[in-house]
């Protein structure tokens, strides 16, 4: 491989702690209070965030989030209101997008028709005056490296979309950036080519060394791509962490619903120790004990969030009686791997309930209007004070 | 089924007969021997040979020609600045003005143009002695006007057709605006700027009245001639020309017509692979 001066072992030892939690390290891209107002409309409401050299950075929101202003902030096509952007320790302030040592790939790949997939890829090293012989290596090499390299010669609208996508990443990496951004990448593939090709885009990623930041709204893509997460929402990023961090232990309500399916209950503190709480739901009907500590005042309105996955589905009551609610199958949906099932409390609340199916036969499990019992461990489980 | 494609056949028949029967006459009546236009006297190539003796209708023709150029080519200059600002610049002040101006030669009568723009030659002679008298420059610049509203609005659709983020990936790839323009953008509206040119060659040749409001002695276009001795009656001569336009017409309109073919036909085939 051509890249070997720019390969970097992958994270070996266990205990060498990520850049993100070791105290004091540089940030490789920092965002210091950016706002970014449109009009009346905040896009971008004082976020601040460091970035880490070789992470795989993921901005995950819904539409209107904010987050592709702020990939395009960093990209320099639209200037912060206020704030400022820091790359390699170099303030972004003014430095124009032609100028910038980032590169960006585009949700619509944004190929030039006119231009053959060599020289789209050779676009950006034709701008930086390289000479033509060096030109035509590199662009072979990157070709080759997403395996392209017998496309050459074809133009945009003879690929596939799955082809566009990598001469896209290939035309935005050539020019080898300290700071790739990415747009929605995957968006435009089919579900297969997407698995394949998330995988693909995390073994260029670790191979370059490059830094990415990618925008998403598809929580499956930020999760399996990421080394860490922001999620944002309305301007401001909720919560930044790693993948399974944001999974398990959601910081708010907006987290814990836009990541995945949770069910929620709500219900006051009714004993808050240290290291455990106990928490009286009306909506299900029982006391739902917590094994973490939280902090809050007395008789404070809270939720508790369990994902369907961690809750176990009974005929029989459990021995254990923690954690136990009752209530009748309502809806049954077999999805091959696993089965989801919609069980209707006293209360009238509805909880969503998965189980893999471990067995291939059905016809002595569960059935419609079945009465059953939902219980789970208290540290599946996690309370949301906001 | 039947009797509904046999209304269609007589239909398509009629149509084609209505557009093409007079062409067919003319160019028939451009091969009769009879001095009179109207009576049939044997077939004969006569009025070809006097039309390439009458230095008065080639002379014109060569102007016409000139005129169509070089207003067609500055046309589509001007309109595609113009253009290019109009859809690209985002709002700014002025711009329904600039718009306005752009479309008005498209809706404006061109009596009224041809008048207005005689009023201005004569009154910017008076003030600057610029341009001195009337012929084929003020011809060309009256031309330039009313084709470059067609550039414009043709090259502004083209751009909003066109996907913003292709200049954007360009910039972030190195581009600075000025090769921008040149490597991305100007390709990608080539086609549209093509026609843009044809457009107002064809116009340009085609005008009639603006050309007679702001032409000088000694500078008569083909329409102008043509329409001049058309007036004294009809000539054979004139018949022989216009079979000759219709001619070079046919066949670039033949041409084009193949070439896009060739074009679609080819992208199919690629994107079946």
């Amino acid at each position: 491989m051509s890249f070997s001066e720019q390969i970097v072992p992958s994270p070996t030892s266990a205990e060498q702690l990520p850049l993100w939690k070791q105290e004091g390290a540089e940030p490789f891209l920092r965002i210091e209070n950016v706002t970014k107002n449109f009009g009346e409309f905040k896009a971008v409401d004082n976020i601040s965030l460091d970035i880490y050299k070789k992470e795989l950075f993921c901005l995950l929101g819904g539409s209107g989030s904010g987050k592709s202003t702020l990939l395009r902030m960093l990209a320099g096509f639209e200037t912060p209101t206020s704030g400022r952007i820091l790359i390699d320790g170099v303030d972004m302030a003014g430095i124009q997008p032609w100028e910038r040592p980032v590169n960006m790939m585009f949700q619509s790949y944004a190929l030039f028709p006119h231009l053959s997939v060599a020289d789209n890829v050779a676009f950006g090293l034709k701008r930086e005056g390289v000479a033509k012989a060096e030109i035509k290596k590199r662009v072979a090499e990157m070709l080759d490296m997403v395996q392209l390299g017998h496309l050459g010669k074809r133009k945009p609208h003879q690929l596939s979309g799955g082809q566009r996508q990598r001469v896209a990443l290939a035309r935005a990496l050539i020019k080898r950036p300290k700071l790739l951004l990415l747009d929605e990448p995957l968006g435009a593939l089919d579900k297969k080519l997407r698995e394949e090709t998330q995988f693909e885009l995390i073994n260029i990623q670790e191979e370059l060394g490059v830094t990415f930041v990618v925008v998403t709204h598809d929580q499956e893509e930020a999760m399996t791509l990421a080394t860490r997460i922001g999620v944002m929402n309305q301007g401001i990023i909720v919560q930044t962490d790693e993948p399974h961090d944001v999974y398990e232990y959601p910081n708010s309500k907006f987290v814990a619903d836009f990541i995945g399916s949770v069910n929620m209950f709500e219900g006051k503190v009714i004993q808050d120790e240290p290291d455990s709480v106990q928490i009286d739901s009306k909506e299900a009907g029982t006391t739902l004990f917590v094994n973490h500590g939280i902090s809050c005042s007395p008789d404070q309105v809270v939720n508790v969030a369990i994902r369907p996955e961690k809750i176990r589905i009974s005929k029989k009551e459990p021995e254990k009686g923690v954690n136990c609610i009752q209530g009748i199958i309502e809806e049954i949906a077999y999805m091959g791997s696993l089965s989801v099932f919609r069980v209707r409390l006293a209360s009238g609340k509805e909880v969503r309930v998965t189980q893999p199916n471990f067995t291939r036969s059905m016809g002595d499990r569960f059935t419609w209007n079945d009465a059953v019992f939902l219980h789970w461990d208290e540290d599946s489980s996690v309370v949301l004070t906001s | 089924m039947q009797t509904k494609s046999r209304f269609l056949t007589v239909t398509a028949g009629l149509g084609y007969l209505f557009l093409y029967a007079p062409i067919f006459s003319l160019i028939i009546y451009s091969f009769n021997k009879s001095k009179l236009v109207t009576v049939w006297g044997g077939w004969s190539l006569k009025w070809y040979s006097e039309l390439f003796e009458n230095e008065q209708i080639i002379n014109a023709a060569l102007l016409s020609l000139k005129i169509a150029f070089i207003s067609a080519t500055l046309a589509v200059v001007l309109g595609t600045m113009a253009g290019f600002v109009l859809s690209r610049f985002g709002p700014f002040k002025g711009k329904m003005i600039l718009s306005g101006w752009v479309t008005a030669p498209l809706v404006m009568p061109e009596v009224i143009t041809g008048l207005s723009l005689l009023l201005l030659f004569v009154a910017m002679e008076g003030l600057f002695g610029w341009p001195s008298g009337r012929g084929t420059l003020t011809i060309i610049i009256a031309h330039t006007t009313f084709c470059l509203a067609y550039v414009a609005v043709i090259v502004q659709s083209r751009l909003a057709s066109m996907d913003e983020t292709l200049e954007e990936a360009a910039m972030d790839l190195g581009a600075k605006p000025g090769s921008l323009f040149f490597l991305v953008t100007l390709p990608l509206i080539m086609p549209a700027i093509i026609s843009g040119w044809l457009l107002s060659f064809t116009l340009s040749l085609d005008d009639l009245v603006i050309a007679s409001f702001v032409s000088g002695p000694g500078n008569s276009t083909l329409p102008m001639v043509i329409f001049s001795k058309v007036r004294l009656g009809v000539t054979p001569e004139v018949n022989a020309l216009a079979t000759l336009m219709i001619a070079v017409v046919a066949i670039g309109v033949i041409g084009a017509v193949y070439q896009m073919r060739r074009q679609a036909t080819l992208t199919v085939k690629l994107d079946d692979k």
